[in-house]
């Protein structure tokens, strides 16, 4: 062996000797990584987290790492590959299939509380063989957000909601022609998937999808309805008639200068339909102090914690999914519109897609829409070309 | 016979002033590097934790991976946009600036400044710049021209992204053609007058001979860094619309980060290692061929 590569056999052993880790016992730090940066949401983490700490002195420190949405799951697993895994994490509905397979989680149906009420569809995501790998930690159907004064007659429909709001904006405030996942809250009016039910076939190609999708190019393209590719127009400043999202975001309408109310998705032409956003929280299975992070989240995602988390994150508990509890937590929006929009919505809502390997499908399928986003493009033969493209990445799984 | 004879003792002094450096490669370059080419050698699942030996595995899905292919070719794009754009504006901007006239200090400095920007401020601005409402359109619209969605179309996104960084950079280029300008010797253009050469014709056969080794570092520089764009196309256009502007190391970072194939990600990275160090020695054994001085 000549003598540089004995150096570097020497270098990297004492590398590994300091990054061995063993479990630890006195004082625990938690690290939990977020995808939120709002105080509100924060403030109420911390006070939550405030009063575990006061019951149990171990546990020094009790940390929120705000990462950025965009681009969250990227850096969460880059944490992971680099050997500084937080020891609790928010996942993303569309992540769930990766984190929950792998076995990157720590199962933690154990430390939950009554777990037993705890909805079965909000819970289907984060199971595998009867044991629960996440918490369905907010359960939030999406809704349209209308801005009264520009939008007289309520729609009750797609068409009568673009009609209303041609040239006055229908934002879908998170799809910046990049997260395609959020057209399942109209495409799902048309009864479309992006993929089969054990997700092997592709569905972009289906009839259903392709009406759902020429509908949406015209809302865009004809209507001018939905603001076109590189424009942002904000519906929470009061400049769009329209906004497809959730209740977390109501907040931001806390001191709007125009008048609002919230809806259940307009019907498609299947009629009646709600499409849920999900997140969980997980245990990271390398955490130092997993047993002390599942704890937590037992804490955490209690009956009582679980009614003060409902103003942002609707919970999956079925005692507290009655206007009556959710109205306490959410002044800014009517019990009607709770009702309808979240606990109906709960009910009979489908989960955003996600899939095993969901960030390559991503890619994949945002690069085969891009000739979509063009005034004149061929909306049937795009369609048939995401399916030829994410075949092979469906029947990989 | 003691040890320490004054050859050892000289060689320890030695090995000791260049140990600082040398530990400081060993730990940030040779290390890392040694450990990905170990990693393209591995299936590695971060999520699930395990690490597996899959021999050459990685490099067959290299040969028969079409995306890469893809990547290569809008890689060869932006090299080469970006190599002819940058070079001639550095050049023709440092020649005109090497005029003795008012004001060329100011100019300079204009044109320089750009580099010392951050490179993610300054792909912001420019990205609602080339937004279709944005201050570009606006720009041509007053010549009564109708721009593109400059970031939504495939060619005008690849040219969107090589302008921005030509912009960016070329000032960088312009400062070493500035130097080199100012060494060539007066009293040459003075010959060449008096011979009857033109304006053009001095240029070519006094000015571009005696800047050449200026010209070849400028060239390795700017090549080499064209491979490693990256913050330009993560925040202008993700690679996108469709992979038009999926460069290889924006195809690495999908690979590894975002689709957690860590271990086909380094053998991407290996791939670009050959490349760049392939590139420069092809660039440095050119140089006898048209660098003065180097034949």
């Amino acid at each position: 062996m000549s003598r540089l590569t004995a150096l570097i056999v020497a270098a990297l052993l004492a590398l590994t000797a300091c990054s061995g880790s063993t479990a630890q016992s006195g004082p625990k730090t938690l690290r939990m990584t977020v995808w939120t940066a709002n105080e509100a949401h924060l403030g109420l983490l911390n006070e939550i987290a405030a009063e575990y700490r006061a019951a149990h002195p171990d546990v020094t420190e009790i940390k929120f790492d705000s990462i950025p949405a965009d681009g969250y799951t990227t850096t969460l697993t880059t944490q992971i590959a680099g050997g500084n895994a937080p020891d609790l994490a928010w996942i993303l509905e569309e992540s769930a299939p990766d984190f929950v397979s792998s076995g990157a989680l720590a199962p933690i149906k154990a430390e939950i509380e009554q777990a037993g009420e705890l909805v079965p569809s909000a819970t289907k995501l984060w199971e595998k063989d009867g044991e629960l790998f996440a918490y369905p930690f907010s359960t939030s159907p999406f809704g349209l957000f209308v801005n009264t004064d520009l939008v007289g007659q309520l729609p009750s429909t797609w068409e009568q909601a673009v009609a209303a709001s041609a040239g006055k904006n229908l934002v879908l405030p998170d799809f910046k022609y990049q997260n395609w996942a959020v057209l399942s809250a109209i495409w799902r009016g048309w009864g479309a998937n992006a993929w089969s039910e054990d997700g092997r076939s592709c569905g972009f190609a289906s009839r259903e999808m392709k009406d759902a999708m020429a509908f949406i190019h015209r809302a865009i393209f004809t209507a001018k309805a939905i603001p076109g590719p590189g424009t942002t127009v904000d519906f929470f400043a009061g400049n769009a008639a329209m906004a497809v999202s959730q209740i977390s975001r109501a907040g931001a309408l806390k001191d709007a200068k125009f008048g609002w109310t919230l809806l259940p998705l307009p019907k498609g032409p299947k009629g009646d339909y709600a499409v849920i956003g999900q997140a969980g929280v997980g245990v990271l299975k390398r955490s130092k102090n997993a047993e002390a992070a599942a704890d937590f989240l037992g804490f955490l995602t209690n009956a009582a914690n679980s009614a003060k988390l409902a103003q942002f994150f609707p919970p999956a508990r079925s005692s507290l999914l009655n206007a009556e509890t959710l109205a306490k937590s959410n002044p800014l929006i009517k019990p009607e519109a709770l009702q309808s929009v979240v606990i109906d919505g709960i009910g009979k809502g489908v989960v955003k897609p996600s899939h095993q390997g969901q960030e390559e499908l991503n890619q994949t399928i945002r690069a085969a829409l891009d000739p979509m986003w063009k005034p004149d493009a061929d909306v049937d033969s795009v369609l048939d070309g995401v399916c030829a493209k994410i075949k092979p990445l469906l029947e990989r799984s | 016979m003691t040890f320490w004879t004054y050859r050892r003792r000289d060689n320890l002094v030695g090995y000791l002033f260049v140990a600082p450096a040398l530990l400081g490669s060993l730990a940030f370059v040779l290390i890392p590097l040694g450990m990905v080419g170990w990693y393209s050698l591995n299936e590695w699942n971060v999520l699930g934790g395990t690490f597996e030996f899959i021999g050459t595995e990685n490099y067959e899905r290299l040969l028969a991976d079409e995306k890469l292919r893809e990547s290569l070719v809008a890689t060869a794009w932006f090299a080469t946009g970006l190599m002819v754009l940058n070079l001639s504006l550095a050049l023709l901007l440092a020649v005109l600036l090497n005029q003795k006239l008012r004001g060329t200090t100011l100019f300079r400095t204009l044109f320089f400044s750009p580099v010392l920007v951050s490179l993610v401020a300054w792909t912001l601005v420019w990205q609602l710049m080339l937004q279709p409402e944005g201050s570009v359109n606006g720009l041509l619209g007053l010549f009564g021209a109708d721009g593109p969605n400059w970031l939504r179309g495939e060619t005008t996104a690849m040219v969107s992204v090589v302008v921005v960084q030509v912009v960016k950079n070329a000032g960088l280029n312009m400062v070493l053609f500035l130097a080199a300008l100012q060494g060539v010797p007066a009293s040459l253009y003075e010959a060449a007058k008096i011979d009857g050469a033109g304006p053009w014709t001095r240029f070519l056969r006094i000015t571009i001979p005696l800047i050449s080794p200026t010209i070849l570092l400028t060239s390795i520089i700017t090549i080499v860094g064209s491979l490693q764009v990256f913050a330009q196309i993560a925040v202008l256009t993700q690679g996108g619309p469709g992979t038009s502007t999926t460069v290889l190391i924006y195809y690495l970072y999908q690979q590894a980060f975002q689709f957690h194939h860590f271990g086909y990600g380094a053998t991407i990275s290996v791939l670009l290692f050959v490349i760049v160090a392939a590139l420069t020695l092809l660039q440095w054994r050119m140089r006898r061929r048209w660098v003065l001085h180097e034949s």
